[in-house]
């Protein structure tokens, strides 16, 4: 069996799975409920002055009948007494010292209060430390969150004063609020973070609801920008996440919609050590840690790794800037005639929405009663075919359209180098430069 | 009265006999539903549905919540939408045609969706459509079934004044007097003529074209007139005791049970139903659900050569009907003493493959000495409808081939070019959806041929 433990930043954790600081990781109860069906670790649930919460707090977004793609929400941190967490994690860690439990910290921006919480969460038991940066609604407006974790100087500075007294590992938890977040991360590197983790919510109204006017979720008619998280945003924190990887050379925690073993093991491909998770399980629970943890397994075994730390970064090398993309790369769409069922989704995508290189004959207007239709399969225009994989992507049956490479033994050619080859070669065209004839017009 | 009739049931279990076979979708799962389906470009549901309705945009509506919008492009394109979501067999139209067969998965429940989407309208009388400026013309239209009301929704739409006969008491035609219960309720037919009326269209029932009203009274006062009389009664056996009390035709009986309480519909204990089209099935689930213990569908022919839909099938199977295959009634038998002048019991002969018809259909045979007899009080013949013949020939210079009017397929307009025609009279006996089609194709054809006309007239006037 491939071993699925971690190292992070020198701690040992059960697995990479582990819990988002949030409303699933509020209390003792819910963390030992978490552990006992396999989280590897939790991040607490953000510790500081306790706050005063409003009804309602969430608001979502649905795609046809499927619910809650996306998770919006305006609750603050804690609202619980930091002597009570406190105690909390200390008992935690005494029924599950095996486990991961990360204290999550927010405090004024005052260096003594800092120094006072980060003292408490280590003697607690914490195992590691994660500073909130980057709660983007509520405490913001109180200069907490993301109003630290958008201005770079201030990342540092307040990194800088929990260093000065931490003795475990420091994560420093990113806002996506940001123009560059690699910069924010070499910020927190800056003030001493062992680690960072990315991201945090968006900025976002979820909705508004059309027949009220008020936006949602709504506080008696009145709404507020929350953070917006979950499925929805995967994609945005997986760039982010490879950025950072690219260009901070520091431990990743990948946060952002991971519901499920595939989503973490490409958040780890792209250089997450741990992933977090919250919508997920505040969508169904803490149990969906079992196929995440048997289905990674099954991967790691599968693709003959022996450790989960074998997949960690494996991808970032294959993020490269477009200008050192191959131009050369040629592969047009082929439909299988024997799978396609006609629904003509990949024509009118192509017709109206990309480049017009597929064609679909009239049907015949026959009587269509106790029986099929006659078949009419669209066809791809080959020499018009850009291999933009949109028809690909549209259709609706499994591998009826595969796009397929067709001049396997070209010579690569990035813009770049096409760059320097014009440099050097002035008169000739794109198209020549391309195709390497410029190499015998210049001697 | 029958002599041996079935005990009776409670009208409660009547009712939950009789209760909606398809029982409409809540918005949970219409939204589901919906949401199955792919959005086809050129979709083949549509070319599947005779009146065109626009399957993948409606479903669209419904999943956007713009149930408004849903109703009106279905209703745009078939006003008697609301039967048709309940009668049609989807299975052969839109969704046999559905993509989603091709992947060997279910195709999406068009038929419940269009109902999901209409129902709401029909029930609340929303106005969807409005009559349009009055421009002079007058249409009758005879018969009020579907094909006619679909024509005068239509020309009330471009603002002909219409005007339906029936010698029947309540409108719908068929609709109303020929559909499976637990299909379509009277109720819910007399909510959908009542948008058709709601256009202005006038409905004069109980008024018999060539009695209360004659023909030459219709050319006289009617710029044009719609024929959609449909089919008359049901076919004879042509067998000895076709007379006896007890034997009865499909249509009679289906209609009792749309416009009586099912507790005063009468049913024997033992029933035979002959035929095996989807009347027959009709009837043989109704005899059932009444009460009956014993039914008998008895076709001369194979389960190969029935007319029925799979699912109409299907429906009689689960009703656990007996299927007495190749077997040709002979004589309906009298019974004796106090049963003398009842039906006392079906004879019939086994029949065997014979040589094919020009149709390339088998014929069957009967097999001399295969004799038999299902003891039953109770015959039903649901062997098709004759056609209205009389009624066709007093109308001038009609063309009729095998009973049916000939038309122009186009504008449905038949030989005498003041008539056009549509649904059951046309095409020999098809499905409501058809003739909704006919009757919308012909109120186009009516249009294009009185404008022609007043075209001319304008054109005269300029020369002058």
């Amino acid at each position: 069996m491939p071993d699925l433990t971690i190292n992070f930043c020198g701690v040992r954790s059960p697995n990479p799975f582990w819990l988002a600081s949030g409303p699933p990781t509020n209390s003792a109860y819910q963390i030992m409920r978490a552990f006992d069906a396999g989280w590897g670790g939790a991040v607490w649930k953000t510790i500081g002055e306790p706050i005063i919460n409003t009804a309602s707090r969430y608001g979502s977004i649905d795609l046809k009948n499927e619910r809650m793609m996306g998770l919006n929400n305006i609750e603050l941190i804690s609202d619980r007494p930091v002597e009570d967490n406190l105690r909390e994690i200390a008992e935690v860690k005494k029924r599950f010292p095996q486990h991961t439990v990360i204290a999550s910290l927010m405090v004024e921006s005052k260096r003594a209060t800092w120094h006072d919480i980060v003292r408490r969460a280590e003697d607690a038991g914490a195992d590691l430390l994660e500073l909130n940066f980057g709660c983007p609604h509520g405490m913001s407006e109180r200069g907490m969150g993301a109003a630290v974790g958008q201005v770079p100087e201030y990342a540092t500075m307040i990194t800088g004063w929990v260093k000065e007294v931490s003795r475990t590992p420091l994560i420093v938890k990113l806002t996506p609020n940001v123009t560059d977040i690699a910069h924010m991360a070499a910020a927190a590197k800056a003030g001493g973070a062992d680690a960072v983790s990315l991201v945090n919510t968006f900025n976002s109204i979820v909705s508004i609801d059309i027949d009220t006017y008020a936006p949602r979720p709504s506080v008696a008619g009145l709404g507020s920008h929350g953070g917006y998280c979950g499925p929805a945003v995967k994609p945005i924190a997986l760039h982010m996440v490879s950025s950072v990887a690219k260009h901070a050379d520091i431990p990743i925690s990948g946060i952002g919609g991971i519901g499920n073993w595939r989503d973490a093991v490409e958040f780890m491909l792209l250089g997450s050590t741990s992933v977090q998770v919250c919508t997920a399980a505040m969508h169904y629970g803490f149990r969906i840690v079992r196929d995440m943890i048997d289905g990674l397994e099954n991967y790691l075994d599968e693709k003959g790794f022996s450790s989960a730390m074998e997949l960690v970064g494996k991808s970032v090398p294959r993020i490269e800037d477009w200008g050192n993309l191959d131009l050369n790369y040629k592969i047009i769409a082929r439909i299988d005639a024997q799978k396609c069922i006609g629904c003509n989704l990949c024509y009118i995508a192509c017709e109206d929405g990309a480049h017009q290189c597929i064609r679909v004959e009239e049907r015949p207007q026959g009587d269509l009663r106790h029986g099929g239709l006659p078949k009419h399969v669209p066809h791809i225009l080959e020499d018009e075919c850009v291999g933009c994989n949109l028809c690909a992507l549209v259709c609706p049956v499994p591998d009826c359209i595969s796009m397929v490479e067709i001049n396997k033994d070209h010579q690569p050619m990035s813009w770049k180098q096409l760059q320097e080859a014009r440099g050097k070669n002035p008169q000739c065209s794109n198209e020549e430069l391309l195709h390497g004839k410029a190499a015998g017009r210049s001697t | 009265m029958l002599k041996e009739p079935a005990p009776k049931l409670p009208l409660e279990q009547l009712e939950k006999n009789f209760a909606d076979i398809n029982p409409p979708l809540t918005a949970a799962q219409a939204l589901e539903e919906g949401s199955r389906c792919l959005f086809c470009h050129d979709a083949p549901c549509i070319k599947a549905c005779p009146t065109g309705i626009d399957v993948p945009h409606f479903i669209r509506q419904i999943i956007t919540g713009n149930l408004r919008g849903s109703a009106r492009t279905i209703l745009e394109a078939n006003i008697l939408g609301q039967s048709c979501a309940r009668v049609c067999p989807t299975s052969v139209l839109c969704e046999g045609a559905c993509v989603l067969n091709a992947e060997g998965k279910k195709p999406v429940e068009i038929g419940r969706l269009q109902r999901y989407a209409v129902d709401p309208v029909i029930a609340r009388g929303t106005q969807l459509f409005k009559p349009g400026t009055p421009n002079g013309y007058r249409v009758a239209l005879i018969g009020a079934g579907p094909a006619s009301l679909s024509c005068a929704a239509e020309l009330r739409k471009r603002g002909y004044q219409t005007v339906i006969f029936d010698s029947n008491p309540q409108p719908g035609g068929l609709n109303t007097y020929g559909i499976a219960a637990y299909k379509m309720r009277a109720r819910d037919v007399a909510m959908e003529v009542e948008m058709v009326r709601s256009l202005g269209v006038e409905i004069r029932s109980g008024v018999t074209i060539g009695k209360a009203v004659s023909v030459a009274e219709l050319e006289r006062d009617y710029d044009a007139t719609f024929i959609g009389v449909g089919l008359g009664e049901t076919e004879d056996l042509r067998i000895p005791g076709e007379d006896l009390a007890g034997c009865r035709d499909a249509l009679s009986f289906i209609e009792e049970t749309k416009s009586k309480s099912f507790d005063q519909v009468q049913v024997a204990k033992r029933v035979a139903v002959i035929g095996a089209g989807n009347t027959a099935i009709d009837v043989v689930t109704a005899a059932r659900r009444l009460g009956a213990e014993e039914v008998y569908m008895v076709y001369r022919r194979s389960p190969e050569e029935m007319s029925a839909f799979d699912y109409e099938y299907e429906l009689a199977k689960k009703d656990t009907v007996a299927f007495v295959w190749q077997a040709q009634p002979v004589r309906v038998v009298d019974g004796s003493g106090d049963r003398a002048g009842h039906v006392q019991a079906l004879e019939c002969v086994r029949t065997q493959r014979g040589p094919k018809d020009t149709r390339g259909r088998s014929s069957f045979v009967p097999v001399p000495g295969t004799e038999f007899r299902l003891d039953v009080g109770m015959v039903v013949k649901a062997l098709g409808q004759k056609r209205k013949l009389e009624f066709l020939q007093a109308i001038p210079n009609l063309e009729l081939a095998n009973g049916c009017i000939v038309v122009d397929p186009q504008t449905m307009q038949t030989r005498n070019p003041r008539y056009f025609a549509g649904g059951d009279c046309v095409n020999g006996g098809g499905e409501v959806v058809d003739a909704v089609a006919h009757g919308k194709k012909a109120a186009l054809g009516i249009h294009h041929v009185l404008e022609s006309v007043a075209g001319r007239k304008a054109a005269t006037t300029s020369q002058v």
